[in-house]
């Protein structure tokens, strides 16, 4: 009987997996000669080559056991004591090795806008850092691609004492009558990297201050902190562009981020404004990311805007009130921008705050009897800001507007943390099962 | 799944149109099973024995790229992994995270069962229904089988939730198995060191069982194993650091196999995937800072790709979120979600409180009640059954007319003449179109609110009562 002569290498193939069905056709009947092909082995290759050939017996002895073959008798390697398997189930000898590999995301062509808010005195403004957004080649924290800006958050501030949280209000209680003030509590202290004023008094249903005083306020500000600002009107869409106009021109030259040019107000007069007087326009619509390409489209064909001078804020619900929409919208705009479209590719914003519209943000307790216990609403608040934001983050969000401080706290160190400025401290993971916790 | 046109499934099907399964045709359902919204098993001539290597063969064809494995039994049993997508919108996530909160096996036995019932018993409405917690594990602090296999019979006593055995010790997993086996726990965890004895363990019991290694190549050299031992309720768990760059790996440890799993088909990884935010109280003292760090750790994964995660926080501020964002990550986008129509009362309605209505879209449904009660406006609140669209888009499709709020309230037994002193009706402002129909259905006075409900207590400040 001639012996079948098998390459080494067939051989692994054909056992790879264990596939008994890959023996069919095949016999193995005495001897299998096995060809090395060649003498003169160096050690390295020996070594290999014997690692190999032991993974290929540890394959053969298994098929030969499936096989109901006695094999570990006839060899002498029996079960080891105290692992019983399961009849006709062995428990492997070795375990096969593996190699795990990923690939990168070829699909994901092109890169997001980077956007500088801000502007030094070399830039013809007066403030003393920028910040930039964008520029992303994947999606938010990916080993794809090096993310070249970090997350950032920008502190609210209002033109006059609003309804707020009780959590919220404690930390502003002091200054809350000082737009200036209250500027430089967010950065002093909480380390806001930019403000946002919100000219709300100019409300025709609130104060209806004019459009002077909002920029007489915006002068405060701008002369209180020397970070990059956002201005925000008030959300009346009459209101607003005439407003944001005179906010404008009072912080020429400042690249602010004008807040917001939306569908339903003229937004060519706001775009204008920007371009007039040096400044980016945030680009605001509802969930709606059909409704979001036009917006952007009519900035850049119809009002000339740079792609340099745009971010998006496609609206931010509270989580449980919508955060379904929100991710899913950012998360879609931003997959549309890393695959090549052009209307979508920009920066986003979110105002994060609205999280704080969320009944389990601020009520003292559940108003559904059925409900267990809602606990301590001080510490409902925050947490409903952070996962907010975070899950935005994740969908690829650039920019927070957010209230709470302990909330900025901990939004800033996660994302901090997956955009990998944080170092760890050793710690052995694999220890949880075993490792108490102190009540 | 393997096949992406209802064409490809059609050739398997009957192709009889008995419609047995609620659709008209074999066509139709064909369909149904391409977007997942009906079972090969809702076909009763493809269960029968001529079909049957058909039925195989649409089951492989079928089958969600990450493995589909339960854990449990009876009505708690819960399925974890089954996606099909990466990302929600291209199709829909499927079986919502098993949350399973820690259980450690010091705890003294009324101690122990107050955690176990605070697991089972929390529950939070939410549009129609409860958010719950779904499995306890239990933990081998003590390093003793005896021990161990008391608590977890405790357990077991306590809750029919499903139940995580943790320890890295096989004998002392093997005595908790041996405490609940016909209640199909999950084995935590199979690693480098002690993978021969959990195996033959999942083996002798049939149990799915967790690998772990933060080294993938390791991971994948277990579940390769594994696989090849014929075990196949496999979860992965590649680590979940708490902090730092470490954590970041973690992140992009998880990215990698479910991008694996499902962009790649590499069969081997394409399994449900388990995190551990609970790492969060090693490295956090204070237990607030720890509550709040294992929320955000559990957020992160509950976005990217964990199946099951294990968890110790009971606090309501972290279990809230915890629900919330789980839900608003795995809820169907293709289906609006919706209130049940009908009229409901908002806080204490009298005779002379307002009758206001909206739509059954549950976003608006809650903005617009959340803005009443938190106003502290008593009034009666009317969803109308528009397919659960928002307003404006309501009104625009047709789902919004004056013939719906008029059936909204005959259906809801509602009487204007019994119930009120003023026969009003205030739609809102974005259907301001429809109040000269409205008023002639339902022979009521109609009044338009304003077009955002935030703005309802200030209007109702102006407008109401009606002269």
């Amino acid at each position: 009987m001639a012996a079948k002569k098998i390459k080494l290498s067939e051989l692994g193939e054909m056992f790879k997996g264990l596939d008994v069905e890959a023996l069919e056709g095949v016999k193995i009947e005495g001897d299998i000669e096995i060809d090395l092909g060649g003498a003169g082995l160096s050690p390295q290759v020996a070594q290999a080559l014997g690692h190999e050939t032991t993974q290929i017996a540890a394959h053969l002895i298994n098929i030969a056991r499936i096989l109901g073959y006695p094999a570990d008798k006839v060899l002498g390697i029996g079960g080891a004591p105290g692992i019983p398997a399961q009849a006709g189930r062995p428990v492997l000898r070795e375990l096969i090795p593996a190699k795990f590999q990923a690939n990168r995301f070829e699909d994901w062509k092109s890169q997001i806008q980077e956007v500088t808010i801000g502007a030094t005195s070399a830039d013809g403004g007066t403030r003393k850092s920028t910040v930039t957004l964008g520029g992303e080649r994947a999606l938010p924290f990916y080993p794809d691609a090096p993310m070249p800006h970090r997350p950032h958050i920008t502190m609210d501030v209002f033109d006059m004492p609003i309804g707020m949280a009780k959590a919220v209000k404690s930390h502003y209680e002091d200054i809350i009558n000082s737009p200036a003030e209250w500027a430089k509590k967010v950065v002093r202290d909480f380390g806001a990297d930019m403000v946002t004023i919100h000219l709300i008094s100019t409300d025709p249903n609130i104060k209806n201050t004019s459009a002077r005083d909002a920029a007489k306020t915006v002068e405060d500000v701008l002369q209180a902190v020397d970070v990059p600002i956002v201005i925000g009107g008030s959300g009346n869409p009459e209101k607003d562009p005439e407003v944001l106009e005179a906010a404008a021109k009072a912080a020429a030259g400042e690249r602010c981020l004008l807040a917001s040019a939306s569908l339903n107000l003229d937004y060519a007069r706001i775009a204008k404004a920007a371009n007039e007087f040096n400044h980016v326009v945030l680009s605001w619509t509802q969930l709606e990311i059909n409704a979001q390409k036009e917006l952007n489209r009519k900035l850049m064909k119809q009002c000339n805007v740079k792609r340099e001078n745009i971010v998006m804020d496609p609206t931010t619900a509270a989580l449980g009130y919508g955060l379904d929409y929100a991710y899913t919208n950012m998360e879609r705009i931003r997959l549309a921008g890393l695959t090549g479209d052009q209307e979508l590719s920009f920066p986003m914003s979110s105002g994060t705050t609205n999280a704080w519209g969320a009944r389990e943000a601020w009520m003292t307790s559940s108003p559904i009897k059925e409900d267990s216990d809602w606990g301590a609403r001080e510490y409902r608040g925050p947490i409903w800001e952070i996962v907010t934001g975070l899950t935005l983050a994740l969908a690829g969000n650039d920019l927070f507007m957010m209230m709470h401080p302990g909330a900025v706290a901990v939004l800033r160190e996660i994302t901090q943390t997956l955009f990998g400025s944080i170092e760890s401290e050793a710690i052995d993971i694999s220890g949880w099962t075993a490792r108490g916790i102190k009540p | 799944m393997r096949v992406k046109s209802p064409l490809e499934v059609y050739r398997f099907l009957p192709q009889i149109n008995c419609a047995e399964c609620g659709e008209t045709t074999c066509m139709a359902f064909a369909a149904r099973l391409i977007d997942r919204s009906k079972k090969l098993e809702d076909c009763p001539p493809l269960l029968k024995d001529e079909f049957k290597s058909k039925y195989l063969e649409l089951a492989r064809l079928l089958a969600p790229e990450i493995r589909e494995i339960v854990i449990g039994t009876g009505e708690h049993a819960k399925k974890v992994g089954g996606d099909d997508v990466l990302y929600r919108h291209q199709l829909t996530f499927f079986n919502p995270p098993l949350l399973a909160y820690d259980v450690e096996d010091t705890l003294d036995d009324k101690a122990l069962v107050e955690r176990v019932k605070k697991i089972h018993d929390f529950k939070k409405f939410y549009v129609g229904r409860f958010l719950k917690l779904n499995g306890v594990a239990v933990r081998a602090i003590s390093g003793d089988r005896t021990k161990f296999a008391a608590a977890v019979k405790k357990v077991a006593e306590t809750t029919p939730l499903p139940i995580i055995l943790c320890s890295l010790d096989p004998a002392i997993l093997r005595a908790g198995v041996e405490a609940v086996k016909d209640r199909k726990p999950l084995i935590y965890a199979a690693n480098e060191t002690n993978w021969k004895e959990v195996a033959a363990l999942a083996l002798e019991f049939n149990l799915p069982v967790v690998l772990f290694s933060e080294n993938l190549d390791t991971l994948k050299s277990l579940a390769v194993s594994f696989a090849e031992m014929g075990i196949k309720e496999i979860v992965l768990d590649p680590g979940t650091y708490p902090a730092g760059k470490k954590l970041r790996e973690s992140f992009q440890r998880f990215l990698n196999l479910r991008r694996a799993g499902i962009k790649e088909g590499q069969k081997d990884v394409a399994l449900p995937l388990m995190a551990v935010p609970m790492t969060a109280w090693f490295v956090e003292n204070d237990p607030v800072n720890a509550s709040y760090w294992e929320t955000v750790l559990a957020s992160v994964f509950i976005v990217r790709y964990a199946d099951i995660m294990i968890l110790h926080s009971l606090e309501p501020y972290a279990l809230l979120p915890e629900l919330h964002l789980r839900d608003t990550i795995y809820t169907d986008p293709r289906t609006p979600v919706k209130v049940n129509p009908g009229v409901f009362e908002v806080g204490a309605p009298t005779k002379d409180s307002p009758v206001i209505v909206t739509t059954n879209f549950a976003l608006t449904y809650y903005t617009v009640e959340s803005d009443l009660s938190s106003n502290k406006v008593n009034c009666y609140l009317a969803a109308v059954d528009t397919d659960g669209i928002g307003v404006e888009a309501a009104v625009a499709g047709g789902q919004l007319t004056a013939a719906k709020i008029k059936d909204t309230f005959s259906k809801a037994g509602f009487d204007f003449k019994e119930k009120t002193s003023h026969s009003t009706l205030i739609i809102p402002g974005l259907a301001a179109r429809l109040q000269g129909d409205a008023e002639d259905a339902t022979g009521l006075k109609v009044k338009v609110g304003p077009p955002d409900s935030g703005r309802i207590p200030g209007w109702l400040e102006k407008n109401w009562p009606p002269k």
